[in-house]
Order: structure tokens, then sequence, then C-alpha cells
């Protein structure tokens, strides 16, 4: 057991060491979802679709404003969870969620790489545990993904991003979504990507993958208002329950849903494991010799 | 014990042949080579007794560990140093031994002692904490040869040890082999496609061509299996020279007289050439000039494979062929 952790630690900081190394690696893959989170969420003003013009108001009678005050809040709760939210820290949470899947993804193009490099073959002719290889590679993803999370969350925060957090435990379930986010990407990208050659290829599976996971997620939009067939794509995608618990934890303070959280939480955990399993399944049978 | 032990070892990729009925040992403490062109068989075979790929047929022990049924005690005593630089070139030597250890399970302690010791046995103390991306090719290969040493291998695989380097850095990496061998107990299996490699570097040398062995002995019989040394001599009284005297010298084949010139056709003329000057000098013959002309392994691959070792470096395409065959069956 303790061999296997020393194994999987060693090929996990060799990663680490690399990432935290080159500045230019972490700038790079924490520009986008900046782009996405101060233009998107900067320029769409939520609680401006329900402003009454200022004249029309005088001509309303106070009882009528005030039910309308009451329907829009309703409206407004339905969707995002609670009516006082502005879209801006809707989004930047929906960010934390999409930059892990960012850095997971880039990330598996670590084993095109070494297998290229013949760096592989070092590892292969070592007295290690094969799982332990692919092991080291989603731990490393997982730090790398969650420090730059937690690194959009601040600069969220120093843009207007609204945290309303209900307390220590709270902040512990956001954290654990992290790491099962980030878990769940990195070992699925792996087993996509772990008889890849070429890194050609894995930037186009890249490309393919990224883009879609967001946009059938709840990273942008409630899942409430998404068409039905988008829903049905929206509840299979493990990034739609790892935002919503974000958002639930981390914005709603005393007012979340700690039924609907646990829901999000077991969905998560479940695909989490499964795609971990996976993930050294399918390299077992990758780097096994042949 | 012998080091290593392969019997009947063969390697199929698609169609193309790459190890073909391989036979050999290698014995503790000697220095063993490989020698051939590029797609000979010489990398497959390494990746064979190194648990990287499954031979087709055949079987091999290494160190007395069976390859197939116990993998992870060969790999516990083996070290390879591929072909391709594989030192990470982000962090520092010294991160590099530290990462080695620990995929050995090398105690953090004993790891550390190590490193320092060994990456001062290969002169790259100096280096310890730069990066790698800072080091010559040379400190490079040495950095990676000394990596391979962190877990005491009983045996180390060499791929092509000097592939791409300069002449004196070739030499100096030479001089690092034999120098493990002598203070560290190792044994050394390497392939090269270089004769003089081999020539100066192996106790033993199989020469294989098309996957196949075609001789294994040390590079002197090997050089004398072509018929010896040729002993040129030029002499100022050539009128007192007897060449029935010259070839009762132990190890003369033999002798043409060619006025102030004698060439003498020897085994092992190391030996026979201070007997070959007292006896000329005997016979009252003046020796102005000598010189010895050795086979070398060139020629020794010419005879037995038809072709010239430097010759097979033209056939491009076998060795690409053979490449893309194997990538195939790997992915």
């Amino acid at each position: 057991m303790i061999s296997r952790a020393s194994e999987i630690g060693a090929i996990a900081s060799r990663e680490i060491k690399k990432w935290y190394r080159s500045p230019i690696l972490l700038f790079m893959t924490t520009i986008q979802p900046l782009i996405w989170m101060s233009l998107y969420g900067k320029a769409f003003n939520l609680t401006g679709l329900f402003r009454i013009p200022e004249e029309i108001l005088k001509q309303l009678p106070p009882d009528t404003t005030a039910r309308f005050a009451a329907i829009a809040n309703e409206i407004l709760a339905r969707f995002f969870g609670s009516s006082d939210i502005d879209f801006f820290s809707y989004i930047a949470v929906g960010m934390m969620g999409v930059i892990l899947l960012f850095t997971s993804i880039s990330s598996g193009m670590s084993i095109a790489w070494d297998r290229r490099l013949g760096f592989l073959n070092k590892l292969l002719v070592a007295p290690i545990s094969r799982s332990s290889i692919i092991l080291g590679k989603v731990i490393s993803s997982v730090v790398r993904g969650v420090t730059q999370s937690l690194l959009v969350m601040l600069i969220g925060l120093a843009l207007g991003m609204k945290l309303r957090i209900a307390g220590t435990a709270e902040f512990l379930v956001a954290l654990l979504t992290l790491i099962l986010l980030g878990a769940s990407f990195s070992s699925l990208i792996i087993s996509m990507t772990i008889r890849l050659k070429s890194w050609e290829s894995h930037i186009a599976l890249n490309n393919l993958l990224t883009l879609p996971i967001m946009f059938t997620s709840s990273a942008l939009y409630p899942v409430t208002l998404m068409p039905e067939w988008l829903k049905a794509v929206a509840v299979f995608n493990p990034l739609t329950h790892g935002i919503e618990l974000l958002r639930q934890a981390l914005l709603l303070g005393s007012v979340y849903y700690s039924q609907e959280m646990l829901w999000h939480l077991s969905i998560l955990a479940a695909f989490a494991s499964a795609a971990t399993f996976l993930g050294i399944y399918l390299s077992n049978i990758a780097l096994r010799k042949m | 014990m012998r080091a290593v032990e392969a019997s009947g070892l063969r390697r199929v990729f698609g169609e193309v042949v790459a190890v073909d009925n391989v036979s050999f040992t290698v014995e503790e403490g000697e220095i063993f080579g490989f020698l051939g062109p590029n797609g000979a068989g010489k990398t497959t075979t390494i990746n064979i007794l190194t648990t990287l790929l499954k031979p087709t047929a055949g079987t091999a022990t290494v160190w007395g560990y069976d390859i197939d049924s116990e993998p992870d005690r060969v790999r516990e005593v083996i070290g390879l140093v591929p072909q391709e630089l594989t030192v990470d070139d982000e962090l520092s030597g010294y991160e590099n031994m530290m990462l080695q250890a620990a995929l050995y399970h090398v105690p953090r302690e004993e790891a550390r002692r190590k490193s320092k010791e060994i990456l001062e046995l290969l002169e790259l103390d100096k280096f310890a904490h730069k990066k790698v991306e800072s080091y010559s090719g040379g400190m490079k290969k040495r950095l990676e040869i000394g990596c391979t040493l962190i877990h005491e291998p009983r045996i180390l695989f060499l791929d092509e040890p000097t592939l791409g380097l300069d002449v004196q850095t070739r030499a100096a990496i030479w001089n690092y082999i034999r120098m493990l061998v002598k203070n560290k107990g190792v044994t050394i299996f390497m392939t090269t496609h270089y004769m003089d490699e081999a020539d100066n570097l192996c106790d033993r040398v199989a020469i294989i061509d098309h996957g196949k062995i075609k001789a294994i002995d040390t590079p002197g019989n090997l050089k004398s299996s072509i018929g010896g040394d040729l002993i040129e001599l030029e002499v100022s009284e050539p009128n007192g020279c007897s060449e029935e005297r010259l070839r009762t010298v132990a190890g003369v084949v033999d002798v043409a007289l060619n006025n102030e010139q004698v060439l003498v056709k020897v085994m092992r003329g190391e030996e026979a050439l201070p007997m070959i000057i007292s006896e000329l000098l005997k016979m009252g013959v003046g020796i102005r000039r000598v010189e010895m002309k050795k086979p070398s392994l060139e020629e020794v691959f010419l005879s037995l494979t038809g072709r010239k070792l430097r010759d097979t470096e033209g056939s491009k395409e076998e060795t690409a062929r053979m490449r893309i065959a194997i990538r195939r069956v790997r992915s």
C-alpha cells in the first residue's frame, strides 16, 4: 500500500512540478474561462430584465408594483435558485466548473507526450503497478484543476462576484465537488486517449469535446430554461451536476436545498468512480505488454 | 549464475520477423554487445528482455527470473537506458534521480545519499540542481545512465548508448561504462551499430543481421577468424632474410618477401610481432619500419553476411518498413 502511494505520488509530483514551473501554461488555461466570465457574465444583466421604466412605475398603484416585484422574484428564484442573484456570480461559478473540464482534458495529452518521448517506457520497465501510472496522472490533473478553479474564484471575487456560503461544511462540499469533477474528466479523457499516438489527434479530440460538454451543461444558463431534448442531455452531463452543487454551496447561502444537493453529489460521485475505474481498466489493457 | 539466458527468442510484427530464433547467454560481470545494422532486431531483443514486449516464441531468464512469468522480479534487477533520452528536461538532475528512486521504491534517505554519490561518480554533481534542458547531450546521457543505477540493478540494458554523440563524448561514455562495471559490478547488455564501439567496449559480441545471430565471440576471436593480422616490415638487409625461418614462428600463417618489404600474416599479431622481430635480428636483418594492421569487425561482418555494415545503413526503406510494422502492432 505504502509503496503504491509513493509510486503514484512520484508520478503526480513530476507533473505538478512541471506545471507550476511554467506559469505560461497556468495563464493560458485560465484566460479562456475568464473571457467567458467577464464578457458573457458582465454583458448580460439578469435583474435588468424585470426593471420597469420610471414613468410607467409612477402611473401604477403601489399595490401592483409590489405584486409585480413578487412575481419577478419568483421567476428568478425558480430559474436561478434565488431572487437575490446576479448573473455575473452565476456565470463565475459556472466557469469554476468549466476550467476543470479544460485543464483535465489538456492534461490527458501528457500520456501521448510521454509515449513519444520514451518516458512511458521508462515507467513501464519500473516494477510499479500499471494503474499507478494512470492514478498519478489523474491526481496531478485534479490538483491542477482545483487550484485553477479556486484561482478563477479569486479573480471572480475581485471582479465583483458575490459569494454566500453558509458554513465550512458547504465550502468543503464545494471543494469535494471540484475534486470529483476533475477526477471524472481526467479519467474520462485518459480512457479515450490512452491509445492515441499523435498529439494532433489529441488536439482534435480536445476541440471536439470541450465546447459540447460546456454548452450541454448548466454552466451558462439554467437547465430549467433548456428545451426538453437538451435537458435530457444535460442530466447526463457530470458538469451540470457539479456546477449545480457549486452554485448551491457557494451562492445560495442558507437557502440551499440539501435534498437536491445530495442527489447531485451522489450522481457526480458515481460518475467519478465509474470514470476512474474505466480509466484504470482501459489503461491496464493498453499498457500491458504485447 | 548467468545474467541473461535466452533461448529461441522470436518476435514477429505482422509479416516482418524482427527477431528470428535468437539464443545466447550473458555471463555475470561482462559487457555483452549486439552488433548489427539498424533494423536488425537489436531493440526488439532489448524490449523483450526488459519486459516491454512479449516474444512470439522462445523463453528467456534475466538474473534467473523468467521474463514471462516473473516480470516484476525482472524489472527490479534491471535498468534500461533506451535509445532516446527520457530524462525530464524540465526537472533538475537531482530531481530526475529522486523520481527514478521513487519508481523503484528506494527509501528517501537512501535515495538522497545514492543520488549524491552517483552524480559525483558521473561528474554531474556541479549541475545537480540545474534543469536538465541546460545539459549537453553527453551529460544527459550520463544522467540517463546514472538514473538507472539508483536501485542498484544487476544488469544494465543500454540501447545504442552513444547514438548521435560526437567522438570525444562517445569515448567518455565508454569510460564511464567501463568504470561502472568495475566499481559497481554491473553486467552490461548493450546494442550498437558502431564497430569501434563493439570492439573497444564489449567483452563478447553477437553479430546480428535480419533478426538472426551470425556469430558470438570476443572481438579478438571474431577478428582472428578472418585469418589474422597483417605485419608489414621494411628491412635493410633483405638478402639475409629467410622465409622458411619466419614461417616457424608461432602464429605465422603466411610470409611474402618483396625486396626490402616483408609481409607476414599472423594470428594474434601482438604476440607474434616481438618473436618475428627477434627472429629477423638473429638473421642479421636490420629493421627500418614496422606496421601492423588488424582486421576490424567490419571485415568480420562482411564475411558473415556478405555485405558491409556501412552499406546496410542505406536500406532505410527496410528500416522504415520495420518501424511501421512495430508501431502497428503496438497500437
